[in-house]
């Protein structure tokens, strides 16, 4: 069910030029819609469905802008991801955004402590990607 | 059959949708985000959720009509049917998933499995309703009409 959907931007140029997010997220519904949200917001997306599969492509694809993970995913979680990424000395500079749609406090902190950018509850509707993005692609 | 008609039918079943609470605020997001670059989207985020769920919900009856019941596994598969189900503003779903993991919570093994049937229940209407929706957005389009814009 892996899928590394939409290396190609749909219906644009400079693909070099828009920001790319690698979205992560173990479920198929939201991970078309999390594309389809940034998108929308004229962002390039690459979507997996794991962490580990995040990890692979983060070894090869240099450039990408910002990591956008789903929180409870099964093997790796976003929180998991988010340490390996904040303790690589080439993937640190990365802003992580988490979603999930459990409002835990703790939970929320223990990311924002690990240096994750952003919490965002789902469903994630397109005013949180527009602000979020505003904020930390510019 | 007469376009105009066509969209009168459309637009009384997605306002009927809403009022009875099937769809949510979430499905207008989704309809706002289809767009020129991205057509069909609406059609096949909410076709993926039939298969997603329609597989989810098959594994729920199994798993609950087998001697040693595995609840752990049961939550696990309602808990990724209620995050899909908000994902596309299928409410009804949502709720019924949300009850059903209250009902966990407590330990209330009763409740839990009362929530089964009316979680497909749920899921089967929502399934025809939309069908019948894309059905006549289909219609609509092919009489060379345009799909009405609904207003919140």
């Amino acid at each position: 069910m892996a899928s590394y959907a939409g290396s190609k931007s749909t219906g644009g140029e400079g693909s070099s030029r828009e920001p790319h997010v690698l979205a992560v997220d173990d479920s198929l519904v939201d991970r078309k819609v999390i594309t389809s949200l940034l998108r929308k917001s004229k962002y390039r997306v690459t979507a997996v469905d794991s962490g580990k599969r995040a990890l692979e492509l983060l070894d090869t694809e240099p450039n990408v802008n910002m990591i956008i993970t789903d929180y409870s995913m099964p093997e790796m979680t976003g929180y998991e991801l988010l340490k390996k990424v904040k303790e690589s000395s080439e993937l640190c500079q990365i802003p992580v955004v988490i979603m999930s749609s459990e409002n835990v406090p703790t939970r929320i902190n223990r990311c924002l402590e690990e240096g994750a950018e952003d919490f965002l509850l789902k469903p994630v509707q397109l005013s949180d990607v527009s602000r979020l993005c505003n904020r930390v692609l510019r | 059959m007469d376009v105009s008609m066509l969209q009168r039918t459309y637009s009384d079943l997605l306002t009927s949708l809403f009022r009875e609470g099937i769809l949510n605020q979430q499905f207008t997001e989704l309809q706002q985000l289809q767009d020129e670059n991205n057509p069909g989207f609406v059609f096949e985020v909410v076709s993926l959720f039939f298969e997603d769920s329609g597989r989810l919900i098959n594994e729920l009856i199994s798993n609950f009509n087998q001697q040693a019941v595995d609840y752990k596994k049961i939550d696990a598969y309602v808990h990724q049917l209620k995050g899909s189900s908000a994902s596309i503003g299928a409410e009804k779903i949502r709720s019924v998933c949300q009850t059903f993991r209250e009902y966990y919570d407590k330990n209330d093994i009763q409740g839990c499995y009362n929530c089964i049937q009316p979680l497909n229940q749920e899921f089967v209407t929502f399934k025809s309703k939309l069908e019948a929706l894309f059905t006549l957005e289909q219609q609509i389009v092919a009489a060379g009409g345009s799909i009405p814009m609904m207003r919140h």
